[in-house]
């Protein structure tokens, strides 16, 4: 790989040991990709908080310890230094305010705290949330980004016409420390050009609508570049960000173009530029169903647990949660978590959507998810969700039976205590 | 009986060197994507994903055959995780570049290879033996085990 007089002389220690371990990782993950060189960055996204059972041990030995092997995959432990560039904390494992509900041991409630400390004084901006574009972290069109979390990185593609691949735990710490990240993938122009076509014919406008749509969308195109022909209403954010996470989810769908919507793609054929127009993928009533019932994993009706707000939910869904639960009761078998940014938490705690989901039973919580923190309420065998995300991979994780509907029938469900939505 | 006798006993192709080094053992085969972060067990090295082919089966000590890496980004954290814990693949063969296997299969520190001369998914079966010399850019297809 080609490198510049500047990441030679990080390569070689001038800038200290940390920032040569992570040159050393870029490299390494650079030729391995087949990239010919770097390009600077100034806007990282990763996970780099100890707050899960299986870092304690290492822990214990400093956070130091933690970033050298996770987050730089260094052999020796060196001392991190702070950032060279903006970086943020994506999700995390604990919610610092509701962890005893999580059912989260105080001991490791308090190591994230700590780890957060050490993060904060390295300029790692503590956003804790899947979707850093909910609270500031909004990149313009073109700037090269090294993001993780794949509903992000697809938002960040798409919707923002920023430049990111899927980058790791491990290059995101080194782009961090570095401000540079593979010059591959998504970051080149002419690799973010649609290669496939999907023809909708079914109607896509709720935010359901547009997770099924997605979900369709990953199994079909894989890891490859979708437009879309067909889509009638116009999306919002709320809707993009549940498209893009569910396409990411059961595929590895990194960008698409929506026509007259995201910038990339004024028209169609802009879109697919001086790629050939592949013969479209249909979309229709069918398949809209057929993959309704494919995000059903369960039988059992009687609900144990509902889970809201994945990828993180904007102010405005939690007005409509409030909405939907006000002066309601959830039933007292059913627990429902509702999950947003902190930063979004406190508008939702001002405008008193807090309290009404509170009162009716249920819990806002912020920072993490039960599919990142592994944690659900205790006893829970039957889980109902919104997310088309959390439907495919809660189950598997946590070995639960998953219901997926709408927003609606999610609240309606948890008040009755049973599944009320529909199967297809 | 037949086919035994016509089909070559070993079989070499050449691919390009994604992380260097040499390993040998059984083949476990799947011709579809793996997520990591979700999809994977890393204190078993086992796949976990509901409707994935291997699910339930273990990947640790074995060369890995598949089209590459899906999902969440937590891909190399949870193969990372999988070599600390000693529950990661012997090596890794596979046919779909992207950031996810790339970064995985370098912090797996296990011998990695794509871009290969032969279709994989035809010539390789689970249980064949299988040696991996990335640096040189050969793999080694035992038919049948050994």
């Amino acid at each position: 790989m080609r490198l510049t007089d500047q990441e030679r002389s990080l390569r070689d220690g001038a800038h200290g040991e940390a920032r040569a371990r992570a040159m050393d990782l870029l490299i390494r993950y650079g030729e391995a990709l087949g990239a010919e060189r770097l390009v600077e960055s100034r806007n990282v996204a990763g996970a780099f908080n100890a707050s899960t059972p299986s870092v304690r041990h290492m822990a214990d030995d400093g956070f130091d310890r933690v970033f050298s092997e996770l987050n730089l995959d260094a052999d020796d432990v060196v001392d991190i230094p702070h950032m060279a560039v903006p970086t943020c904390q994506l999700i995390t494992g604990i919610d610092n305010d509701n962890y005893e509900l999580q059912g989260v041991d105080p001991g490791l409630a308090e190591l994230q705290k700590q780890s957060e400390k050490y993060l904060g004084r390295r300029g790692i901006n503590m956003m804790c949330t899947c979707t850093p574009y909910q609270v500031g972290n909004v990149p313009v069109k073109g700037e090269h980004c090294a993001w993780m979390e794949s509903s992000a990185v697809i938002y960040c593609n798409s919707v923002l016409g920023a430049r990111t691949n899927v980058e790791g735990k491990e290059s995101t710490g080194a782009a961090g420390l570095t401000g540079r990240i593979p010059y591959w993938g998504l970051h080149i122009p002419e690799n973010r050009l649609a290669n496939r076509l999907i023809r909708v014919e079914a109607d896509v406008d709720d935010m359901a609508d547009w997770g099924v749509l997605g979900y369709f969308t990953g199994f079909e195109v894989e890891e490859n570049i979708p437009a879309f022909d067909g889509l009638t209403h116009q999306p919002d954010l709320m809707k993009l960000k549940h498209f893009g996470a569910a396409a990411a989810s059961s595929g590895g769908v990194e960008m698409y173009h929506i026509p007259g919507i995201t910038p990339e793609a004024p028209t169609l054929d802009a879109a697919f530029g001086a790629n050939a127009r592949p013969d479209p993928i249909v979309y229709g009533r069918a398949e809209r169903d057929r993959t309704w019932e494919r995000l059903q994993n369960a039988t059992d009706r009687k609900l144990d647990f509902v889970m809201l707000g994945c990828p993180h939910n904007s102010i405005e869904q939690m007005s409509l949660v409030a909405e939907l639960l006000d002066g309601k009761r959830i039933h007292p078998d059913t627990a429902l978590w509702v999950h947003t940014p902190r930063a979004i938490r406190q508008m939702a705690d001002r405008s008193g959507y807090t309290e009404v989901i509170e009162a009716a039973g249920g819990v806002v919580m912020s920072d993490t998810c039960p599919s990142i923190s592994r944690r659900l309420p205790q006893g829970v065998r039957v889980i109902a969700t919104d997310s088309v995300k959390q439907a495919h991979y809660l189950p598997a994780i946590a070995k639960v039976q998953g219901w997926f509907g709408s927003v609606q029938q999610c609240v309606d469900s948890a008040i009755a205590g049973e599944w009320l939505g529909k199967v297809a | 009986m037949n086919q035994t006798a016509t089909t070559p006993k070993v079989i070499t192709v050449h691919g390009r060197k994604v992380v260097g080094g040499r390993a040998e053992g059984e083949a476990l085969v799947t011709r579809q994507t793996i997520s990591g972060w979700g999809g994977i067990n890393e204190r078993e090295g086992s796949v976990i994903e509901l409707h994935h082919e291997l699910n339930g089966i273990s990947f640790a000590g074995k060369i890995l055959v598949f089209p590459g890496a899906k999902g969440s980004s937590g891909w190399s954290a949870y193969f990372h995780m999988c070599r600390l814990n000693g529950t990661a693949p012997a090596a890794m063969i596979f046919t779909r570049m992207t950031t996810k296997i790339a970064l995985g299969a370098v912090v797996t520190r296990v011998p990695a290879i794509t871009d290969l001369d032969g279709d994989v998914f035809a010539l390789i079966e689970t249980g064949d033996y299988v040696s991996v010399d990335a640096d040189a850019g050969t793999v080694t297809i035992t038919k049948g085990g050994r």
